[in-house]
């Protein structure tokens, strides 16, 4: 169980993290979601005591980290990849980890074995591809046989059998009854290992909730529509609860309204459609439809966190009519 | 009807086994330093470089002098020293062990195993105090054993024009012990160092600076200061501690030693300040 309350932290003038209360309970992974430069590795280096928190607290199971007299049985983490000196081999660096708690050899080997790195493991870790630092950080998490588990984007780097083998290895561990925390940027990795989510966007909590239901609320379904009457039917859907955004000049991308209403309504004022597409938004996007407003790095202008449909396609595209309703979930 | 009794969830392996065990202790964490130090290649060869320059430098030192006795002087016969002659290598060391030391805390910092290193030991001091006394402590272990080694080789060429001293004659164990401890000295003065600065260039600069620079700086200055403060300095301090004949101007070997000790304990110090308050 990790508990953070109200936990802040500042780097000078730059706001990380911000009032970030959330709860991660064991028996189910725990997705940390949010786009590059949210919070997510400054929350996992405050549960770890690496760094201090400007204002709030974070604990693990009831105690900060450090007052736990044997940290590595108690949470293993997976920081960034390669948080080893690149002039030491794998088995040296677990073994100096193993030693500061006592942890027999014969464990060290065991995890070796466990992630798949047996042939490498007397190594030079410089020379280690991004997907054997992951697994050796998976090794160093599990070192101490912990309860709670923190990973920082544990499939960054690894290849298609890496990553099933890491999703099988975290949702085993969780049906164990441990606490697994692991955060992403990637919402279709979550959406097939975690259970439940809790997305942060610049620091700040967007949504706590499980994977379905944050799917269901921050997915509204789309509908395009390519017209040579584009800017009248725009005027006609108009309304409160509806959004409209142009990718080329005749066609819309409406949400908020059923394909089945923006085909009555066409019909009725008589204008043309050559292209009527009902569509789901799919995980991807309502990721980042959640945190359009919460991204810190866009590329090409201020529209290109709407869609990977959009992304390099200039500034102009997808301009948003209608009222922002969505944004804070939580 | 049977009641059928649910099985509570036994309680995992992990939850059992937490109670009480692997707890942090100061030996283990000292035995992880060792593993450290000990399964780097660079360090390795460094110092075994430092080995064979103190000795192979003390061989070339005392070979020259041999080569010149005849041609020397009554008054530079009388200033020479014959134990430090066979150890001018200590100078040479120094820089290989200053920026060892420097790299054994700035390396961490700069490949990010110091998050993995201070996750497993939260407190964070005892890693500093570890890799203090395992660097300090196989410093000077492996260049006591260099050091004899230097004397005796460096001896056996001064016996050719016998000007050589024996092992046993009054302040020579002084010379041969304190070149060890100086570098052992010198090593923990550079971790402090390199713990403060977290970065190996400015760590190894600011080392060189206090040993090698800063003694020339003073000597620019007016000479009625020179007296009073070039003895004080860092490297002038330590190196009382290994002349055979203490020079007049310099502290007395005991006051010289522990000196310098404390610029490495004031520096250590500084650096644990800055590691409880500062993010790893
Ligand atoms: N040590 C630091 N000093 C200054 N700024 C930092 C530091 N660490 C993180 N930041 C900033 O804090 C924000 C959050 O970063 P981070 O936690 O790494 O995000 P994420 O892991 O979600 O991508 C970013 O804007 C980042 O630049
Ligand atoms: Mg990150």
């Amino acid at each position: 169980m990790i508990t953070a309350e109200a936990l802040t932290k500042r780097y000078g003038p730059k706001t990380a993290v911000e009032g970030l209360s959330f709860t991660v309970r064991p028996g189910v992974v725990t997705g940390f979601l949010g786009p590059n430069g949210a919070g997510k590795s400054t929350t996992m280096r405050m549960i770890l005591g690496l760094d201090r928190p400007t204002s709030g607290s974070v604990t693990v199971n009831g105690r900060r980290y450090a007052d736990h007299p044997a940290p590595l049985h108690e949470v293993g983490a997976l920081l960034e990849a390669k948080a080893v000196h690149t002039g030491r081999s794998a088995y040296h660096h677990l073994l100096s980890m193993a030693a500061t708690t006592g942890i027999p050899t014969r464990r060290v080997h065991q995890v070796i074995r466990m992630v798949g790195l047996d042939e490498v493991a007397r190594k030079r870790v410089g020379g280690f591809s991004l997907g054997m630092g992951q697994r050796l950080g998976i090794a160093t998490a599990l070192l101490g046989d912990p309860a709670t588990l923190v990973l920082d984007e544990p499939v960054n780097g690894l290849d298609p059998e890496g990553v099933l083998w890491i999703r099988t290895l975290l949702k085993s561990l969780a049906a164990e009854g441990r606490t697994v925390f692991l955060s992403s940027h990637l919402m279709s990795e979550m959406a097939l290992t975690a259970e439940h989510l809790i997305v942060v966007g610049r620091g700040r909590l967007i949504a706590d909730t499980s994977v379905a239901d944050f799917i269901a609320g921050a997915a509204p379904d789309q509908v395009r529509v390519r017209t040579p009457d584009a800017d009248r039917l725009r005027a006609l859907l108009f309304g409160p609860e509806v959004r409209i955004a142009t990718e080329e000049r005749d066609v819309l991308e409406v949400s908020g309204v059923s394909s089945d209403d923006i085909g009555r309504i066409a019909a009725a004022h008589g204008i043309t459609l050559f292209e009527l597409v009902p569509h789901r938004v799919s995980l991807e996007e309502a990721f980042m439809e959640s945190t359009r407003d919460a991204v810190e790095y866009r590329v090409g202008g201020p529209s290109v966190g709407t869609g990977a449909t959009s992304a390099g396609t200039g500034p102009n595209t997808r301009p948003r009519t209608g009222p922002r309703t969505r944004g804070r979930a939580a | 009807m049977s009641t059928t009794i649910t099985p509570g969830t036994p309680a995992p392996d992990f939850a059992a086994r937490a109670a009480g065990r692997g707890r942090v202790t100061f030996v283990r964490v000292l035995r992880a330093e060792w593993i450290k130090l000990r399964s780097l290649r660079s360090t390795f060869w460094v110092l075994v470089a430092a080995v064979f320059v103190v000795i192979a430098l003390g061989l070339l030192v005392t070979s020259g002098t041999v080569d010149r006795w005849p041609d020397t002087g009554a008054a530079e016969r009388a200033r020479f020293s014959a134990p430090n002659a066979s150890l001018t290598g200590l100078y040479l060391a120094q820089l290989a062990i200053g920026v060892l030391g420097v790299l054994v805390i700035t390396g961490e910092y700069a490949t990010g195993s110091i998050r993995a290193t201070m996750s497993a030991v939260p407190h964070r001091l005892p890693v500093l105090w570890a890799k203090a006394a395992v660097f300090g402590a196989v410093t000077f272990v492996l260049m006591l054993v260099t050091s004899l080694i230097a004397f005796l080789a460096g001896q056996a060429v001064l016996s050719k024009e016998h000007i050589d001293v024996a092992l046993g004659d009054p302040g020579v164990p002084r010379v041969v012990v304190g070149v060890a401890l100086y570098l052992a000295i010198t090593g923990i003065l550079a971790i402090g160092v390199g713990a403060v600065v977290r970065n190996a260039a400015g760590g190894i600069a600011i080392v060189f600076g206090l040993l090698l620079v800063l003694p020339q700086v003073v000597q620019a200055l007016p000479t009625a200061w020179q007296d009073h403060i070039t003895r004080y300095l860092p490297s002038e301090a330590g190196q009382a501690f290994t002349r055979w004949h203490p020079s007049a101007d310099a502290l007395s070997p005991n006051t010289g030693i522990t000196v310098f000790a404390l610029y490495a304990a004031a520096t250590l110090a500084a650096a644990a300040v800055l590691l409880r308050r500062r993010d790893a």
